[in-house]
């Protein structure tokens, strides 16, 4: 016991003098969980809240464009913004550029008259299916001049399909509309009144958006419970910058060496720096736990809900903790050189952290990515944290994350034994 | 009636070779060195010295033969209290002070806190260690780093201590400082095997000698009698007689 307190207090002195490490430790999560949490609120309240711009360039006269034009504003989702009408693509894609707008929407000239033309058609086709005359004009087939969506690049596609679905809808609208009032007019011979049209029109069943939490509560998830818990799983694995540096060190300057020579089993040497480290790991996820708590509510970010059972998450963390450091120690086993160590340890932290989901959503992903996910250690952390601080879940929940997790942990702690067995380290 | 030399290093019918190497580094090497001398261990480069220091200090295991420490097998974990190894690396933590060093392998060594605290001021002492004692050792000069080396090594007061190159690179106040402390704990009756290419601090420190070429044993013996048999006037005269002057690495 004494010889693995003296080892922890000589790993605890070296971490605190290593100012770099501490940095990339503790700091630089930090920084990076409050900037990638500021930027998705800020995200999320740009397309809930404060509406994205849309350019539009309405070449129709007619009042159909203006009834479009109105219903796009209605959906709360996009700002209007009119264009000249005699706006050429080029001069469309300028506008995007100077007014900072991701969206635009072109309206050809023949919008109303096509809109009108469609409404016809299908009043004749309604009259005649009832048994009544139609209009004495002939069906025509009607060629409809498409409406343009211009859209940036960057948008991401998911976006552009919402805008794209929202859009669709107001079209639906305006066109319901015509054909509504043009076969009202046919059966009556009058106008339909706006009162019975709009009752006609927005009659229409809500669409109420419930999350579903294992609690039973209704709490709606934010930006801070999303990247909170997915942050912390990589500021821990992030030890791998100062822990597999420590054990490369340790093998280049010739400790091992003497410590091989010495009545004690390197294995105590391993088992301090897991202890300390796992300590390391314990405080930063307490540190960012807690700037989720108490700074982002005074920064204009949402507040971290900590989930109800803290028992269950203790035990996510430790295990995630405890992943993160053998996976550190292993690197650091087969590292030849700090540079190997820091290079492979950073990179490889990043690919896990996609693959696992901590950047793309798991869902999202398809094929053998997806199947890949389930081999990175991150992934089931992530959905441990999920099931506690999205999903309402308590430890019975977290177990069938947390057994995976456990069992890679368990096979990077026998491949650190085997990797200091063959290079004769213990 | 022959009488028995307590050995401190009994090398018997040794053989070893670095894995995925087809050249045998060691074949039936036999060295014997008795308990309480002053030995040096000499050769150019690439005579075996280091591979055979490591070898002595179980940090390689020998394919045949066998190799005991002070009666015991160099294997045996038990062996390790017994002897102290003072490699040619600065092998301690540079982040530490040579106090903190001193305590934590101490620890592992298997000292008491008492002895421990005891050990590393005494040594501190006698060092020329106690103004920097609280000093971080990446600070230091390379012959402090030297002393801080050799204090580690001999913390646990081995009856035999195993010293590779201990004074390359220091300046004179401190090689004569290693060299009087080796001298006095020799004395006490610690048992020194040495290696070096300083074959002048060599010549006074060692009392009995081998001279390896690509792991044989060329000659070995007491000094004295060493320079009668080859008509040397010095180590390094010894040296070059046995072992050519065409250049090894």
């Amino acid at each position: 016991m004494q010889k693995l307190w003296a080892t922890i207090i000589k790993d605890i002195k070296i971490l605190l003098r290593d100012g770099v490490g501490l940095l990339l430790m503790f700091v630089m999560p930090i920084i990076l969980v409050i900037v990638v949490t500021n930027i998705q609120n800020s995200t999320f309240q740009a397309v809930n809240k404060n509406r994205l711009p849309l350019l539009v360039c309405n070449r129709d006269t007619g009042e159909s464009s203006k009834q479009l034009i109105e219903a796009i504003d209605k959906l709360g989702l996009l700002k209007v913004s009119l264009l000249s009408k005699n706006a050429t693509r080029a001069q469309i894609g300028d506008a995007m550029k100077d007014k900072d707008a991701q969206l635009a929407i072109l309206i050809p000239a023949s919008f109303s008259a096509n809109t009108k033309a469609k409404a016809k058609n299908a009043s004749n086709k309604a009259l005649k299916s009832f048994g009544l005359q139609g209009d004495s004009v002939k069906n025509v087939v009607i060629k409809a001049e498409s409406l343009t969506l211009y859209f940036n690049p960057v948008i991401q596609e998911s976006l552009r399909f919402s805008v794209q679905g929202a859009l669709q809808s107001a079209l639906q609208l305006v066109e319901s509309r015509q054909t509504l009032r043009t076969l009202y007019f046919a059966i009556n011979e009058k106008q339909l009144s706006a009162s019975l049209e709009n009752e006609m029109l927005s009659n229409q069943t809500r669409l109420n958006a419930v999350p579903v939490l294992k609690d039973g509560s209704r709490a709606v998830p934010n930006a801070s419970q999303h990247n909170v818990p997915a942050w912390t799983i990589f500021a821990m694995f992030f030890v791998i910058m100062s822990l597999s540096g420590s054990v490369v060190r340790e093998k280049v300057n010739g400790s091992f060496i003497r410590l091989k020579t010495l009545p004690t089993n390197y294995m105590v040497g391993l088992l301090s720096k897991q202890i300390t480290y796992l300590v390391v790991t314990l405080v930063q996820a307490a540190v960012i736990f807690s700037i989720g708590i108490w700074l982002f509510p005074i920064i204009g970010i949402p507040a971290l809900n900590l989930p109800s059972d803290l028992t269950a998450l203790f035990f996510v963390t430790l295990v995630t903790g405890w992943c993160a450091v053998t996976y550190s120690i292993a690197v650091g086993v087969f590292a030849q050189t700090q540079e190997q160590a820091n290079g492979f340890g950073a990179v490889s932290i990043v690919i896990l952290s996609a693959v696992g989901g901590l950047m793309v959503p798991s869902f999202a992903m398809q094929g053998a990515i997806k199947t890949t996910s389930a081999l990175s250690p991150l992934h089931w952390s992530l959905e441990a944290y999920y099931d506690l601080f999205l999903r309402g879940g308590n430890l019975s929940d977290v177990v069938a994350n947390i057994i995976p997790l456990l069992v890679i942990t368990l096979i990077l702690q026998l491949v650190i034994f085997l990797g200091l067995k063959r290079k004769n380290l213990i | 009636m022959a009488v028995s030399v307590p050995l401190a290093v009994d090398v018997e019918d040794m053989s070893f070779r670095y894995p995925g190497n087809d050249v045998v580094a060691f074949s039936h090497f036999n060295l014997q060195i008795p308990k309480g001398g002053r030995f040096g261990l000499f050769g150019p480069n690439g005579a075996g010295k280091t591979t055979l220091m490591s070898l002595m200090t179980g940090l390689l295991t020998p394919a045949e033969g066998s190799i005991k420490i002070l009666g015991q097998d160099a294997q045996s974990k038990s062996v390790r209290k017994l002897f102290g190894f003072v490699p040619q690396d600065f092998s301690f933590y540079h982040e530490l002070s040579p106090v903190e060093n001193l305590h934590f392998f101490g620890a592992w060594a298997g000292l008491s806190k008492i002895k421990i605290r005891q050990r590393a001021d005494e040594l501190l002492e006698i060092l020329g260690l106690t103004d920097v004692r609280d000093k971080p050792v990446n600070k230091f000069s390379g012959g402090m780093k030297r002393r801080v080396n050799l204090a580690i090594g001999v913390i646990h007061e081995p009856g035999l201590l195993f010293l590779d190159e201990p004074t390359v690179g220091v300046d004179v106040q401190t090689r004569h400082a290693i060299i009087n402390y080796l001298m006095n704990i020799n004395e006490a009756g610690t048992t020194l095997v040495y290696t070096s290419h300083q074959l002048s601090e060599a010549e006074g420190l060692c009392q009995q000698v081998a001279l390896m070429e690509t792991g044989k044993i060329c000659a070995q013996g007491d000094l004295d009698i060493l320079f009668k048999e080859h008509n040397s006037a010095s180590l390094e005269e010894l040296f070059l007689d046995l072992t050519g002057k065409d250049y090894r690495d």
